[in-house]
């Protein structure tokens, strides 16, 4: 009997650096394992003796598709080690710089690196040929999200105007104006792409996740919320780490994390919106109905309609809070520094991330603790990948291949949070 | 050259980084499918699974180095470009994850993993220019998207690249900017610090915090003072200097001055 190893240089259209083994034995998947070589950076180590203050800009550059994430459980973490609370307006432009960063990166995942699979294509450049408005309306719908981020954050990765606190510069009234104009086109832009991944074809599948988010009792969660789960679970931030473990396994460089009873669970748009379906605005739920969807979403395919009802979701909600803003008196609550430990969780576009930081009496950071999303699902889609695999091990080795790498970007997965891309090595008898 | 192409390969390539200065490409978003006219992308993974096997005419490169994997395979991809470019803090300085050359990595290793011994990596994060010949160095965490496109024109037109290496200081008068130094009390690090980004942070009523690391000819010695006197503690003076370019030899220098 001859045994074979595919390799794959690199999974693309994922962020990051990691492979995927499966290994097939008598027509049976033994082990699927989702492997994450990108090298370790070290920031729990290297938050260690900086300033309070320092943890949104350090923590930012773990992720340049996802700065804000970072950032927002960076403050949130340290306000709560601080006893400050930042409400009114200045919570109001947090969710709208949030709103950016969804709708950057769910468009960027839909258009540049998941709809090229439903359609066939190698990467967006070779579908724009054939699908050139499509790819320009994903551009310019990328773009507007960018455009949040940009004029709230100073730039669109890295943002410089966030702090512990606030900001360091509010808008005034009449400079939100005119991102207004660009969200109301990009909001049209959003309705039709709603419309245009709802007509792709979607394999019959349903996964039995256990969901994890936020929730909270009147919004679509950003910044605030409680930690909730499919299967009851309902926990404040400071209680996560009760809950949830993580695991260190020799062939990755992220860690994974599972429920404490060993179960895996999924963070992110399907998590989300299970949890949190009716504190959608009505206009939204009605255009998720009409795309097909009900208010639980289980088939990882269709994340990618899940995705753009959030882009949907964030252009609404980013017209909502500019029409209602009014200028703070101040662009940050004073702050300061105090012995204490603070935790924060926000909803980053790949879902959960929980930040946990102790401080010394003088603002420094004695110890610090971060856990991204992909971390979170690295079991969801290692348990997906075994069983999706098996059912198509007749198939030659490069489409099979091509599955493997489609079930693993329907989570889009961020392996440079994670640390900790994707190699395919399949090992069949 | 006997083999010229039509059309240029473009390549990108990841080491340890954050994924960001790449992304500017994709970032561009106006400009992306007229890009995807001029080159030939033929290696990106972030955005297409197309591979082209081969030589690239233009890589471009983004992370530092930290593995001994990595470390070879900066080597290969040199020995496959015609012309390669470093693009960002990681790349050109080592990143905020050279922070470990400060410190003791099997010390830092233990403190994220439960077995660090499953972890293969090097004791320092070097830039890419510290292991193979570079033929351009595109400065900033993250870099701004006008000065990549200006790259990749400049090398489409066989010219050198125009990228300012004044100070931020600079910048900010020529965007008007009030002085948050001077009118603000606000310690800020624009007079040392590469242009690149538009003296952004400024005008956001902030002080520079040095994404784009040193200008040509930092004279940090003579800020120094200046800071202190706006309450900048010792410790304060080393950490301004080591984050996101703590590896450039000036912000290196002055950081050390302030060890205790």
């Amino acid at each position: 009997m001859t045994r074979k190893t595919i390799k794959v240089g690199y999974l693309a259209r994922v962020e990051g650096e990691g492979s995927f083994s499966v290994v097939v034995r008598g027509g049976k998947v033994r082990s699927a394992e989702l492997s994450i070589f990108e090298p370790p950076r070290f920031f729990e180590a290297l938050l260690r003796g900086r300033d309070f203050a320092e943890a949104p800009d350090i923590t930012a550059r773990i992720c340049g598709i996802c700065p804000v994430a970072y950032q927002m459980s960076a403050v949130h973490a340290m306000e709560n080690a601080l006893g400050v609370t930042v409400d009114g307006p200045l919570r109001e432009l947090r969710r709208l710089l949030y709103c950016g960063e969804w709708i950057e990166s769910h468009a960027l995942h839909i258009y540049l690196l998941h709809a090229p699979d439903f359609l066939g294509y190698a990467g967006a450049i070779d579908m724009a040929r054939d699908h050139g408005e499509a790819v320009r309306r994903g551009l310019a719908l990328k773009k507007a999200g960018n455009d949040i981020m940009t004029l709230l954050g100073g730039r669109e990765i890295h943002p410089i105007n966030v702090r512990v606190g606030g900001f360091y510069c509010v808008p005034r009234r009449r400079e939100l104006a005119g991102l207004a104009e660009t969200l109301k086109r990009a909001r049209e832009l959003a309705a039709e792409t709603l419309d245009w991944v709802a007509g792709f074809d979607f394999p019959d599948r349903e996964r039995d996740y256990t969901f994890v988010a936020l929730a909270h009792p009147e919004e679509y969660p950003f910044n605030q919320g409680r930690i909730a789960s499919s299967r009851g679970l309902d926990i404040a931030a400071d209680q996560y780490e009760a809950h949830f473990v993580e695991h260190q396994v020799a062939r990755s460089t992220a860690l994974q994390s599972r429920l404490v009873d060993g179960t895996s669970y999924l963070v992110g748009p399907l998590a989300r919106y299970a949890l949190n379906f009716d504190r959608l605005p009505s206009a939204v739920q009605q255009a998720a109905r009409e795309a097909g969807l009900g208010p639980v979403c289980r088939n990882p395919f269709q994340s990618i309609v899940v995705r753009a009802v959030e882009v949907l979701f964030a252009c609404d909600e980013a017209l909502r809070l500019i029409d209602a803003y009014q200028e703070p008196e101040r662009p940050a609550v004073a702050v300061t520094p105090c012995a204490g430990i603070g935790h924060g969780a926000t909803e980053a576009p790949r879902g959960l991330l929980y930040h946990r930081y102790r401080l010394a009496a003088d603002g420094t950071i004695a110890e610090a603790r971060i856990v991204p999303p992909t971390s979170q699902n690295q079991a969801s889609i290692e348990a997906d990948l075994a069983e999706y695999v098996e059912g198509f091990l007749g198939l030659p080795d490069d489409e099979l291949r091509h599955r493997c790498e489609q079930t693993v970007r329907n989570y889009d997965p961020c392996i440079s949070c994670a640390t900790h891309f994707l190699r395919l090595e399949l090992d069949r008898d | 050259m006997a083999n010229r192409r039509a059309t240029p390969r473009l390549a990108v390539w990841k080491f340890a980084s954050c994924d960001g200065c790449q992304l500017t490409l994709l970032d561009c978003e106006d400009e992306f499918l007229g890009l995807a006219g001029a080159v030939e992308i033929a290696y990106f993974p972030e955005a297409t699974r197309g591979q082209l096997r081969g030589r690239y005419d233009l890589s471009l490169v983004e992370g530092s180095i930290t593995t001994p994997h990595d470390a070879e395979r900066i080597r290969e991809v040199r020995r496959r470009s015609a012309h390669l470019v470093t693009i960002g803090a990681c790349a050109t300085a080592g990143g905020i994850q050279g922070l470990r050359n400060f410190a003791d990595v099997r010390e830092y290793a233990a403190v994220v993993y439960a077995r660090p011994d499953y972890i293969a990596t090097l004791a320092t994060s070097t830039p890419i220019a510290d292991h193979v010949s570079v033929d351009f160095e595109l400065r900033g965490c993250p870099i701004a998207k006008h000065q990549l496109l200006e790259v990749i024109t400049a090398f489409l037109a066989g010219r050198r690249p125009v990228t300012p290496a004044h100070s931020v200081c600079l910048d900010c008068k020529l965007r008007g900017n009030v002085c948050v130094m001077v009118a603000h009390g606000t310690p800020c690090l624009g007079p040392v610090t590469h242009a690149g980004c538009g003296a952004l942070c400024p005008a956001y009523h902030r002080g520079c915090y040095g994404c784009y690391g040193p200008q040509e000819t930092p004279n940090t010695v003579s800020l120094d003072p200046a800071l202190e006197a706006l309450g900048m503690d010792a410790r304060d003076r080393r950490r301004v200097y080591r984050t996101f370019n703590a590896g450039a030899p000036a912000f290196r220098e002055e950081s050390d001055r302030h060890d205790p």
